[in-house]
This record gives C-alpha cells, structure tokens and sequence, in this order.
C-alpha cells in the first residue's frame, strides 16, 4: 500500500520499471526500499532501475491458503527472486508451467495489474529485447 | 564458560491443558486453568506468585497490546518482575531464560509463565499475514504469503541445494505421531506411514497437510523458582535451566540471508555454552515443530547434524526414543498439541521428560533435554537446555 515514501516505487512499477536503492556513502544495493541503508544507516540511499533480469531463489506452489483475497488465485506460486543488482525480491512467478520450475532457473521482471496499480512480477518466458 | 546463572533457577511446577477443543471458553480462562494446574504441580499458591510471563497479542489469544496487564488482571497476578517478549511461538521459551536471570538477580522468587489460544475455536478474525501491508510489509504482503507458504518457500530451497526429499520431511511427521500414540491428550493418535503424509492434500509444495501443526485450543504453564527454594519445596521435582539464548532473524522472507539456515545456530550455540556442555551431552531435545522442515531445518542449525544432513538424519531413525537424539516425546505441535505458539508447551513436555512423567515416550535416564522454540516466518529463535 503506497505510503508518501513509496509512492515513487510503485508510480514506476505503473511505467514499467522496477526501481531499487543503492547507497549514495557504502555503494550496496538493497531492498526493500528504506529511508536508510541496512548496511551503513547512511540517509537517502539513491533509486537506481533494475535492468529486470534474474533468478528464482526459491518458489512454492500455493494449492490451498485461509486467506479470501487469494482464495480466488490458487493455485500461485509465491517466489524469492534475486535480481542481477543483488537483491532479492518477493513476488509471483506469472504464467509459469508449475511443474517445471527450478531454483537458479532465469526469470524476467513483468509488471501484473492488480485493480489499477502495477505489481512487479517475474515470468520464466524469455522476453524479446 | 559456564554462566555464573546456570542451574540457579528451577522449574518446579509444570501442567499443560488435557483440552484440545475448548468452544465458547475465552482464551483466559485457559490461562487461570493451567495457571491453578501448574501451582498444584509446584505445591505454590497464588500469592506466592511475584513474577509473570505471558503474550497474547495474537487474535486466538485474546488480547492486544496490554495483553499482560490485561491477563495479569484477569488471573489475579500482581508480579513485581515480568516479561512479554513477543517473539511467536518461541516467545515463552524465551521468557523461560528471562525468568531465569530475574531469579538469579533476586528481582523476583516464584515466577509463572502462561500461554493459551484458543486456535480452533474462539471466533476472532485472524488475518495469517507476515505483517502490515503498510511499510516494509507492502513489498510481501501484495504476493498472498502466509505461513505455511512462508515455510513451504524454504523448505522447498532446501529440497533444490541438498537433495532433501519430501519421504525426509514426513519421516518427521511419522515419528512425532508415533510418540503421540501412548498420549491419552494427544489430538491425533493413530499411526500414519510416509505415504500417508504425502498423500494427504498438499498446502503449498512441498507441504502437505500433515507435514503441518494440528490447530487446538489449549494451553499450558509452568513455574519457576530460585535453587534453594526449589530445595525446599515439598513436592519439588525440579528442573534446573541450565542454559539459555535466543536470537532474532526476520519477519519478511525477502529479508532471511539463508531459507536453510535459521538463527538456531546463534540461540542454540548460547544456550549450550552458557550451560557449559556440549551438544554431545544432550539427550533428548523438544523441537519446535510448526511444519516437518521447521525440525529438519532446526536440527542443523542447531548442529545435531551438518547442513543439508538434516533429511538422511530425521529419516535414519536418529530422532526415535532408542535414536541419538529423541525428539518430541509427548507427539509435538504435528500430532499433540499446537493451538499457536507451542513454545511453553515444548518446555513442559522438556520439564516431564526429566521428570520422568512424559505423557507420550518415557526414556530411559535422560538427563539433559534442549528445548526449543521457532517464532513467526522462521523469524526468531529462543533454546533454553533444562537438567536434573
């Protein structure tokens, strides 16, 4: 839910781009976005775009869930994806053959709507450059 | 170094709830049950209570923020030291190590530690959310986690960098429910076989339905007191805490450096090396058991076991009453008891098994027994190891 501080991340993702942070005094990339660098505490760290290349960390193939805003969805798959930058995100790994998916396996970040706003997602299918 | 603390304080009084469904009963009423039941135990009464540990801010717990006062006054508790580390499941083991300290301090003699839910039962609304979909939850929350999701997530990382099986998980399961079996409280008793965890329906892959916790409504306590007045008690059986830590990871799964590794490895390294004794000097262990990859994941990060070992050592037989490490004697949180933070109730089944009146599998001369408690999205850790 956007807040003042996290509107400009998800006024992006609405553009189609990913925006993570890096840190303007110890130069590491993190998310999610913060005020602060998790490394240093240094103030302000800087929005950088993530180019949207990465690799599936870890995934699960929701089948059943208590919750009635997802009971519609099943089954999803909830994933772990570290991008080329570093970090590592959370997300939904979109039109993905369920039974064919690997830790390490490329994904591509796509942006879903969701009720008007963009979520950043990632999909196993290559997207021409 | 031994801690100049451990073994100073005791458990001298230990009752867990026989219910399992309780409809219609307000969490608290839970409370002063097992409260009475624990006191009996230690042949103490109330006013002799002057140090108090519970949470209850989760919505089959009853209470909010004030959850402590709000219980303290319901019971009728006017403690001059008290704790209400909320930490999940693992929050009662660690109020075990806090009370410890406050005795050996003399900030307090007798202190109690309650918890009770009425998971199944008490109608609250209870969103199952890692936190708020404002601030740091809004990069998770939109993408429908919840915890089995949270911790099918990890175990299945585990499944892809060390070969770990879902017939190395359910052996987990199988085990507990075979200690479940001569538990008369036990919710489920009745033996199952590996085939039968992996054929029951799967929640999120790879998590079946009985690689997850039962959901009841019940509750337990325990009491505790300094050495020399545990000494003294007519009745007294104690237990002695002879160790204690405890560690904090993360709430966000976005944020857990490793899904194999949790911060048992901090907790679990504290507790046996402020108890001065070696992980070889355990004979049995309570282990958090939420889902089967929770132990799995626990075992190795406590270090009963290399990384990525964890499955060849659940499923050799190792945490059987007659293996190298019994594990959840009474039947856990996956076949017994787990109305939502299990923790108080891994530490009572710890204080029986010393005790010799373990309601599941008795063994033979154990001595020492680690207890262990997993809080939240694998989110914090809290070891406490108990001695007689």
């Amino acid at each position: 839910m956007p807040d003042d501080f996290s509107q400009r991340y998800w006024d992006a993702a609405r553009e189609g781009r990913l925006l993570i942070q890096r840190c303007t005094a110890c130069g590491r990339p993190q998310f999610y976005p913060r005020r602060h660098c998790r490394h240093c505490l240094a103030a302000d760290p800087e929005w950088v775009e993530a180019a949207g290349g990465g690799e599936l960390h870890a995934f699960t193939v929701v089948r059943w869930t208590p919750d009635a805003a997802f009971a519609g969805e099943v089954p999803y798959v909830f994933a772990l994806v570290d991008l080329d930058e570093g970090v590592r995100i959370t997300c939904n790994v979109l039109d993905a053959d369920v039974d064919t998916l690997s830790c390490g396996q490329r994904v591509t970040v796509v942006m879903r709507d969701v009720d008007g706003w963009a979520l950043p997602c990632v999909t196993t299918t290559e997207r021409s450059p | 170094m031994t801690s100049p603390w451990s073994g100073e304080a005791a458990i001298v009084g230990a009752y867990e709830s026989p219910r399992r469904k309780a409809p219609g009963m307000h969490p608290y009423a839970l409370h002063a049950e097992v409260i009475r039941g624990a006191l009996a135990d230690a042949g103490l009464e109330l006013g002799d209570v002057d140090g108090f540990c519970t949470v209850a801010s989760m919505p089959p717990e009853g209470g909010r923020d004030m959850d402590l006062i709000e219980i303290a006054e319901y019971v009728g508790i006017r403690p001059r030291w008290f704790d209400s580390t909320d930490i999940g499941g693992a929050a009662f083991v660690s109020h075990a190590g806090h009370a410890a300290l406050a005795i050996h301090a003399g900030l307090c003699e007798v202190v109690v530690v309650s918890y009770a839910a009425a998971g199944r039962s008490w109608p609250l609304p209870y969103e199952d959310l890692p936190s708020s979909p404002y601030g740091p939850g809004q990069w998770e929350v939109p993408y429908g986690p919840w915890t089995v999701a949270s911790y099918a997530l990890a175990a299945r990382r585990h499944m892809d960098v060390y070969g770990t099986t879902a017939e190395h998980l359910a052996a987990v399961a199988v085990q507990c429910r075979a200690n479940a079996a001569g538990n008369e409280h036990a919710m489920y008793r009745d033996p199952i076989a590996v085939d039968d965890v992996l054929a029951s329906p799967c929640i999120a892959e790879p998590l079946h339905k009985l690689d997850c916790c039962v959901v009841s409504d019940s509750g337990g306590a325990f009491v505790m007191t300094s050495r020399r007045r545990a000494e003294r008690l007519s009745g007294g059986r104690p237990v002695y805490v002879l160790g204690a830590g405890e560690a904090l990871g993360q709430v966000h799964m976005n944020q857990m450096p490793d899904l194999t590794r949790t911060v048992a490895a901090q907790s679990g390294r504290d507790a046996l090396e402020r108890a001065g004794l070696g992980i070889d000097e355990i004979d049995c262990a309570q282990i958090y058991d939420s889902f089967t990859y929770t132990v799995l994941v626990t075992l190795e990060s406590l270090g009963f076991c290399a990384a990525g070992e964890g499955g060849p050592f659940v499923a050799s037989g190792a945490i059987a009453p007659d293996g190298r490490l019994p594990i959840n004697t009474d039947g856990g949180g996956l076949s017994s008891n787990h109305p939502g933070r299990r923790g108080a109730l891994a530490v009572i089944e710890g204080v029986r098994q010393l005790r010799g009146d373990s309601p599941g599998v008795q063994l033979d001369g154990a001595r020492t027994c680690l207890v262990h408690g997993t809080g939240g999205f694998l989110s914090a850790t809290a070891t406490v190891v108990l001695g007689v």
